[in-house]
């Protein structure tokens, strides 16, 4: 509670009214830094187990009956499954290709939103109405039961997930970037640059589009983990990737025939790796929001 | 040559109820009008009428006897009472001036802007520098016409003098119609060449 | 330093500065309140006067203890001869001293005008509350209003009653008048009057040097996050040789009705301020010292002035 930078006139401690941390202490490792810190290392633990899982090849992953249900060990770490396959290796590749169903998903449905939700905001009364419609039509239905349905129709596999989770995600999004547009709409400087003679497409590029590129990118990697876990699931029940592709869902699918017989390797370990990965981007996702939310952006 | 509002009927809504009443005001090129009333009698909502903010329910606002234009810059600017919002946060002050068309070095010097500024964003100056901005982007537009809402209410009076100063030898250099409203009697009195007192 | 028993609010050397990011990752701490001097005694309405965004309004933040998490305030704060810490503020807020604050946003926004003006006073002032909406022309059916129902103009005045309706020694009004009408404004200030004469005290934190002028007892001039000079309101009335320090002498010179003659330049920055005297860039009369040092607060002919050359 003391202070020594500057002595007061009348003789007593000056008094500092702060119950906060000493400021020199914040100097050294800002929240910001700290933010910008643990953002570039999420990515690069998330870039690392991306590609580790692109480059593992196919044989790593095929069994033998030989090395069948070892529990995780040294050269197994999350052991092995009936088949003989190595559970790390094949999880780290099942991630991979789920991260690329999560980022493609939810790179679709967020341009999907933007586009959307500029529509809603920009045109006119009625396709504001439909849109609106739209958007509370798709949220009221559960996501699991309308991603498994165009996910049916579209013949499963890959494609028929991926369409299904990008028409499902977008509308809350949408909705963020519908108000945004319309707030900025109502901003005085966008008047006043009508009123200098700019066009609309001139005024939507320069002025409103800037400010939707946060929403947009905090957007899209918050819509990630909703993603990457509906790819999980839906592949889970048999309605999306192909038995034969290794990835989260499957692997978990095909560890709960085993799990009486004690096997909860097979389970446990891929799913709280799946957990993990969820909750690093759920974490980066907020990181960026904190550095690019002029709101936040002081703390 | 002058801009008029003639029979001006607004309200924000058909339910509620008028906010101008067969309003009725003239100002020819060169003159310097000043409208002084107190909070709540419609000030602002006649600034953006007369200059094509928002559209009168039943009358017309002309110019030179023609509606204003509906493209291109319109040649009665309006500024605002609070310039921190009629300015684009994200953008570079270079870029607030240059959205009037050009760079006039004459009004920036005569502003007293220093070039730094040029290089800042919105946040990174005080309220009066910034309506500097806005009245210099508005003489830059090349109007005939400026409307000032309460420009310098929410500044000091030492700012709201120097601002006014150079404005007012603008105008007179281009011969401008200026439109002033004010709550403040004293500086109708002192910058106007005619005042309207809507109170009475 | 002995405490005066009739002052109601001291402030002394009073500093608020915010750590804030720039460019990248450097912060900065920027100094918005500087070294600022106020007496408050019963019975006055002290005027605080200066430019939007000089840091006014964190003036009344600070005395109320409602600053954001990243200010950092320094100095003494003496609320009737008591330091006023933390806790002390907590327990006066709303009962000794009331603020009347700048915008709705202040209101909640779920709850009905007519319970947020009672506020934590039992029994209810109902009858009280009655008058004081009579009295600011606000309609009968104002309480049963959610805050959003509010024009501007209302929204100020049940601002005010917010505060009249407590029995606070103290109301610290920023900015109360904006928005209303003549008649309405006239009526508040003319309730913080009748307040003041019954021994309590108000300040008023305004950027309209005329009202300060009209309704204060003493205005303290605010520049640059500080008070330059403090005096009584008769100064301001006879002209600018009754006055102390350069920059309230240029203020009144820049007044449209006596001259509209400004001074040349620009306020600083909080975060780039002169080492010397705030005014010292702008003042026609800086000598080596003024921009050497901070002038001291000084008593001079009834006033308070921070300036080595005030007359």
């Amino acid at each position: 509670m003391q202070n020594n930078t500057k002595q007061p006139s009348y003789g007593r401690q000056l008094y500092k009214r702060s119950n906060k941390k000493p400021l020199n202490r914040i100097n050294y490792l800002n929240n910001r830094k700290r933010a910008v810190i643990l953002t570039t290392s999420l990515t690069i633990i998330f870039v690392i187990v991306y590609v580790a899982g692109m480059l593992i090849s196919e044989d790593a992953v095929s069994g033998s009956f030989l090395n069948a249900k070892i529990a995780p060990c040294f050269k197994y770490p999350f052991g092995t499954d009936a088949l003989g396959r190595n559970v790390f290796l094949r999880t780290l590749k099942g991630l991979s290709v789920s991260i690329t169903v999560g980022i493609a998903a939810s790179a679709i449905s967020a341009v999907i939103a933007v586009l959307v939700g500029v529509a809603a905001a920009a045109g006119s009364r009625w396709l504001d109405a439909v849109i609106n419609w739209i958007i509370d039509l798709v949220m009221s239905v559960p996501h699991t039961i309308l991603i498994i349905l165009i996910s049916f129709c579209l013949g499963r596999g890959m494609k028929g997930l991926l369409v299904g989770i990008a028409a499902t995600h977008w509308c809350s999004l949408a909705r963020v970037i519908r108000g945004e547009v319309l707030q900025l709409r109502s901003q005085q400087y966008i008047a006043v640059s009508r009123r200098l003679g700019k066009s609309s497409g001139w005024i939507f590029v320069n002025h409103i589009l800037p400010h939707l590129v946060p929403q947009f990118f905090v957007g899209l990697v918050l819509m990630f983990p909703h993603a990457i876990l509906h790819e999980a699931s839906i592949s889970f029940l048999g309605f999306g990737l192909p038995p034969e592709q290794p990835a989260i869902g499957i692997i978990l699918a095909e560890s709960m025939r085993y799990l009486s017989t004690g096997m909860w390797w097979t389970a446990v370990l891929p799913g709280i790796t799946l957990v993990l990965i969820v909750l690093l981007v759920d974490k980066l996702g907020d990181n960026i929001k904190m550095i690019l939310d002029p709101y936040r952006a002081q703390e | 040559m002058a801009l008029e509002a003639k029979n001006v009927y607004f309200r924000y809504d058909r339910k509620q109820p008028w906010v101008l009443e067969d309003c009725n005001i003239k100002v020819e090129k060169g003159e310097r009008l000043a409208i002084f009333a107190p909070s709540g009698y419609g000030k602002s909502t006649l600034a953006m009428l007369l200059s094509g903010y928002i559209k009168p329910v039943r009358g017309d606002v002309l110019l030179d006897g023609k509606p204003l234009p509906k493209k291109g810059v319109c040649p009665v600017q309006l500024i605002y009472q609070h310039p921190e919002k009629a300015i684009n946060p994200r953008w570079r002050l270079r870029r607030v001036l240059e959205e009037s068309g050009r760079i006039d070095e004459n009004v920036i010097r005569a502003f007293g802007i220093e070039t730094a500024w040029l290089d800042r964003y919105p946040r990174e100056l005080s309220g009066g520098e910034l309506q500097r901005f806005c009245v210099a982007r508005a003489l830059m537009s090349g109007a005939d016409y400026l409307i000032c809402d309460e420009i310098s209410t929410m500044l000091d009076v030492i700012t709201q003098a120097q601002i006014w100063k150079v404005l007012l030898e603008e105008a007179d250099k281009r011969n401008m119609g200026i439109i002033a409203v004010t709550h403040n009697r004293h500086l109708a009195d002192r910058i106007a060449t005619r005042t309207i007192d809507l109170s009475l | 330093m002995e405490q005066k028993k009739d002052t109601l609010l001291e402030i002394h050397n009073l500093s608020v500065s915010f750590s804030m990011y720039g460019h990248g990752f450097e912060r900065t701490n920027l100094k918005v309140i500087s070294d600022l001097h106020l007496t408050v005694h019963p019975g006055e309405i002290v005027a605080i006067a200066g430019s939007s965004g000089s840091g006014k309004s964190l003036l009344a933040s600070a005395i109320l203890g409602i600053l954001p998490d990243n200010a950092v305030v320094e100095g003494h704060l003496h609320y009737k001869g008591q330091e006023l810490t933390p806790d002390l503020q907590k327990k006066l807020c709303g009962k000794e001293i009331a603020l009347v604050p700048q915008s709705v946003a202040y209101l909640d926004p779920l709850m009905k005008v007519g319970a947020q003006v009672d506020g934590h006073c039992r029994p209810k002032p109902v009858q009280k509350r009655r008058k004081l909406f009579e009295r600011l022309q606000l309609p009968d059916n104002t309480p049963r209003l959610y805050p959003f129902q509010l024009s501007g103009g209302m929204a100020r005045r049940v601002l005010v009653s917010t505060a009249l309706i407590t029995d606070a020694e103290l109301i610290i009004a920023d900015e109360p008048t904006p928005g209303m009408s003549l008649y309405q404004a006239l009526e508040a200030l003319k309730m913080f009057r009748e307040m003041a004469d019954e021994g309590k005290a108000v300040v008023l934190i305004t950027h309209d040097i005329d009202l300060a002028v009209e309704f204060a007892d003493r205005v303290a001039v605010f520049y640059a996050g500080t008070t330059v000079e403090t005096a009584p309101v008769s100064d301001f009335k006879a002209g600018v040789d009754a006055l102390r320090h350069p920059y309230s002498k240029a203020l009144w010179r820049a007044l449209p009705q006596n001259g509209f003659e400004p001074v040349p330049g620009f306020q600083p920055y909080a975060g780039n301020l002169p080492r010397g005297c705030l005014f010292a860039p702008r003042c026609p009369y800086r000598t080596a010292e003024c921009e050497r040092q901070v002038p001291p607060v000084r008593e001079l002919r009834g006033g308070e002035v921070r300036c080595y050359h005030g007359t």
